[in-house]
Parts: C-alpha cells; sequence; structure tokens
C-alpha cells in the first residue's frame, strides 16, 4: 500500500517530465494527434498517461479535481506525495481528472475571465479508447481536418463558442493522449 | 562561417536538466499550453531571474528551458545570424546546463530560439520556433497603463491600432512601420510578433511548426500553433506589403531573402547580403555566387 503511493512516479523527472510535456504540447498544438506518453505507472484506476500528465503540470499551486471513480485513497495519497497538489471541488480547480460522464456538466468548471482567459481548468478525461476517427475537427493547429474519437459533439460546440473564454481538454487512455483546445471546430 | 554540428557536451551536473528548477518549469509549461489554445493571447507568467541581462532573450530561454529534451537539436539566431554574441552565448548556455546537441542547419534543428527573424527556409512539422520578445503588447505604445490594453483585448478594441497605421499613410504616404507588424490571429487578438521585419510576417501564418514566444521582462507568453491563421493588419486601398531592400545578395545571389546592409569601407561603399547566415552559406556551398563574392 505505501509501497504504491511512493512508487509509480517519474525516475528521472527532469528528463522525462520534459519528454512528457512535449507530449501534451504537441497534442495540444496539433488536436487529433495521438501521443504516446510513458514514463508513470500510477496506482488503478488511473492510466499511465494521465498519471504523467499530473506529474508534468500539477503541484502545489494547482488545486484538482478528482470525480467519483477517481477520488480514491490510494490515488489521494499519491497524488499528494508525488505532486501536492490541493484537492477541491470542480468550481475551484485548475486540472479535473475523471470519466466523461462524471465530468459533466461543463458549466461546473471555470471558462476564465475576458480579460485574463487563460484562468480556466483544463479537463483530464480517461477514456475507454483513443482513436483517430469519429467527430471531425477543424481549427488551429490542424491543416485541413482531423478526426478523433470524442465522447460526444454538443458539449465540445457550446465550450467553443464561447471562445475566448472555455476549457481545454487532455484525453487519456492507457499510455496515449490527445488533447482539444477551445479553438477546435467540432462537428 | 563554417555550419557545423556540435555534439552533446557533457552536462554541468551542478544545474537541473536546463537549468530551471522542475516547479518553474511547470508552471512555464502550463502558460504555454494556455497559450496554444488561446493563439495570440498574452498569458502572464512568473517570470525568473536568468544569468543573463533583461534584454538578452531571458523570456526565450526560459521557454527553451521549458520545452526542451535531451534528444533536441538547438539552433539559435539573432537577426538571422548563428554567429553573434547572443546566439554563441546562449547555444552554448544550453549546451552546458541541458546537454543539448546544438546545430547551424535550419533544417536539423528541432527547436530553434530566435531573435527578430524567421528563418528563410520553410519550417516543418516536429520544429519549434521560440522568439525573444521585448515587448509583447502591440497596444503598449498607443496605450500605456496595463490595465487599459487588456481591457482593449477583452472588448477586441483594436481602432487605436488602426488609426495609427492610418496615420502614418497620412504622414508618409505608405505604412511605415517596418518591423513589429501587427497581425490578427485567428479574427481574434492582434499580436505583436516580435521585431521581426515585416518581411517575414507572411511566415507567421499558416507554419507547420509550432510558434511561442516569450518576454521575460513584461513576463508574458503567447503562441501561435501550427497552420493558425495570422493576417497583417492593412488597409483595403493600402494592403500589406513584405518588403525588402531591392537588391540581390552580394555573396549567394539570392533574389528573395531578406538583406543586412553592411558598410564596407569609409567612402560609401555598402554590399547587401543574406540576414540568414545558414541560408547564405548553404546557397553558396551549392556553388550561388554573388557580385561581392570573394
Amino acid at each position: 500500500m505505501q509501497v504504491e503511493t511512493l512508487g509509480g512516479g517519474f525516475s528521472d523527472p527532469a528528463l522525462q517530465s520534459a519528454a512528457a510535456f512535449r507530449g501534451v504540447m504537441e497534442a495540444m498544438a496539433r488536436p487529433g494527434t495521438l501521443q504516446s506518453v510513458r514514463g508513470a505507472t500510477p496506482p488503478a484506476p488511473l492510466s499511465a498517461a494521465a498519471g504523467a500528465v499530473l506529474l508534468t503540470l500539477c503541484d502545489t499551486e494547482t488545486p484538482l479535481h478528482l470525480t467519483q471513480g477517481f477520488d480514491t485513497p490510494d490515488l489521494r495519497s499519491w497524488i499528494a506525495f508525488h505532486t501536492g497538489a490541493p484537492i477541491v471541488g470542480p468550481s475551484h480547480c485548475q486540472f479535473a481528472l475523471g470519466h466523461w460522464d462524471d465530468l459533466m456538466p461543463l458549466s461546473n468548471y471555470q471558462v476564465g475571465t475576458s480579460e485574463y482567459p487563460d484562468r480556466s481548468a483544463t479537463l483530464i478525461v480517461e477514456m475507454p479508447d483513443l482513436k483517430q476517427s469519429g467527430a471531425t475537427l477543424k481549427g488551429p493547429g490542424i491543416k485541413s481536418q482531423a478526426s478523433l474519437s470524442l465522447p460526444c459533439i454538443t458539449p465540445f460546440q457550446n465550450n467553443a463558442a464561447l471562445f475566448p473564454l472555455g476549457v481545454d481538454f487532455i484525453f487519456t487512455c492507457g499510455e496515449t493522449l490527445a488533447a482539444l483546445p477551445r479553438t477546435t471546430e467540432v462537428f | 562561417m563554417n555550419a557545423q554540428h556540435e555534439e552533446p557536451v557533457t552536462m554541468d551536473q551542478d544545474y537541473n536538466f536546463a537549468y530551471l528548477d522542475e516547479q518553474t518549469k511547470r508552471m512555464i509549461r502550463r502558460a504555454i499550453l494556455k497559450g496554444l489554445a488561446i493563439p495570440g493571447y498574452q498569458v502572464p507568467f512568473a517570470s525568473r531571474e536568468m544569468p543573463m541581462p533583461y534584454g538578452w532573450g531571458t523570456g526565450g530561454v526560459q521557454v527553451s528551458a521549458a520545452v526542451m529534451t535531451r534528444d533536441d537539436k538547438f539552433k539559435v539566431i539573432d537577426q538571422g545570424a548563428d554567429d553573434t554574441t547572443n546566439a554563441v552565448s546562449i547555444r552554448s548556455f544550453f549546451q552546458r546546463v541541458a546537454g543539448v546537441a546544438t546545430t547551424t542547419r535550419t533544417a536539423d534543428a528541432t527547436i530553434v530560439q530566435t531573435r527578430h527573424r524567421i528563418p528563410e527556409q520553410d519550417l516543418v512539422e516536429g520544429q519549434i520556433l521560440v522568439y525573444q520578445v521585448p515587448i509583447p503588447e502591440p497596444l503598449r505604445f498607443l496605450e500605456p497603463r496595463e490595465s487599459e490594453t487588456r481591457k482593449m483585448h477583452s472588448l477586441e478594441e483594436y481602432g487605436l491600432m488602426h488609426v495609427k497605421l492610418y496615420e502614418d499613410i497620412s504622414r508618409h504616404g505608405h505604412i511605415a512601420t517596418a518591423y513589429s507588424y501587427p497581425v490578427k490571429v485567428e479574427g481574434r487578438y492582434v499580436m505583436d510578433p516580435s521585431p521581426i521585419p515585416k518581411f517575414d510576417n507572411p511566415k507567421l501564418g499558416d507554419c507547420a511548426a509550432i510558434q511561442l514566444f516569450g518576454a521575460g521582462r513584461e513576463q508574458r507568453i503567447y503562441a501561435l500553433p501550427p497552420y493558425t491563421n495570422a493576417v497583417s493588419l492593412d488597409f483595403e486601398d493600402h494592403p500589406f506589403e513584405a518588403s525588402k531592400a531591392d537588391h540581390p545578395c552580394g555573396l549567394c545571389d539570392a533574389q528573395n531573402s531578406y538583406l543586412d546592409e553592411v558598410i564596407i569601407d569609409d567612402a560609401g561603399g555598402r554590399m547587401f547580403v543574406c540576414s540568414d547566415t545558414d541560408f547564405c552559406t548553404m546557397r553558396q556551398a551549392d556553388g550561388h555566387k554573388g557580385k561581392d563574392a570573394a
């Protein structure tokens, strides 16, 4: 139990978080591309990719929301030991973690202000699978169009309509991740 | 200068990888992601003291440090040149604190940090262009108060910028702004592309590489994802024009590269040479010869 809490982090944090961030950045800059992110072995039910995202982006300065299913004692103590991120409710979080249905509705989260649209939440969505098919994506970062197996369409369209406000998404499944910024048109 | 690759030197173990501590890198990385999600919007970040003065590229250095991995090939240009003081010292800084390989070849680099130029050679997917930015706020010289410029961005109130360009026309007969020429990103935010010549502006939009902008003293990061729309501001009757000195390069005879004017004696002699040293060197190696070539 304690071994599981203390283990599972990056063995070489500086280099592995740099590599993981490049995956996240490429994903956010090129919506619809799949990136492989390795190095973290967090306790179940957290995927390796989601674990790496938490290790790379979260610390004591980033309030984190865990939805039911992820709000377990094991995961809380793993996150506390490796990142120190305070666990908060959805309305105050900078990052939220969970399955799509549990994360809904999007109106729970901060979307930024018109003067500071960057003060918005990033949702880390654990997916049963992640493929380059399904919903069509267009927008910055995409040459003509891309496809991604999104869980639904309407909430993303509503989120994009808020631009420049809105939340951003990182989708994780196993060691794979993809991302969807608020600028992407989904249809 | 002979273009060359330098293998990674052994990293100085007294520093964390890429100099910055991990918490600082996380903070910068979060700012970069929000910057990519809101193209052209300036994200505030807690810029750190770097071992070089403000104005020497501390913003670009912090962004490069936050995105760099051990496998990268790093190139630095200062006004297009690989061999000027700023470029040489930043390159050796990262050789020392990150043990990263460096290159002067644009095509081989994965990260290009730049001061005031975009390389002549088209960038490709997988490359990252990091700009050093002195004044990130395009409206700053028109409105000195940050509280006001922030409000103007939030209300999309860019009339003042058009007035400035119009005053250029009424005074000079054409838009006299030659560098830091403002662009509108995805029809929303007006962005300062850093003091690149307006000749480079058409390369900002629809670029295959990720473009990141770091302003250290002003504590702002902003970004253009690949294939993002960035339109130089203009008027229907005075369309934007990417201008350059009307000469070929004296060394490589390139007709379409951005040129530096170099004074070569005290009798009014001058020559025009490519500002992008790598581009010029490659062309000369391919056998192109300008009228001033030795």
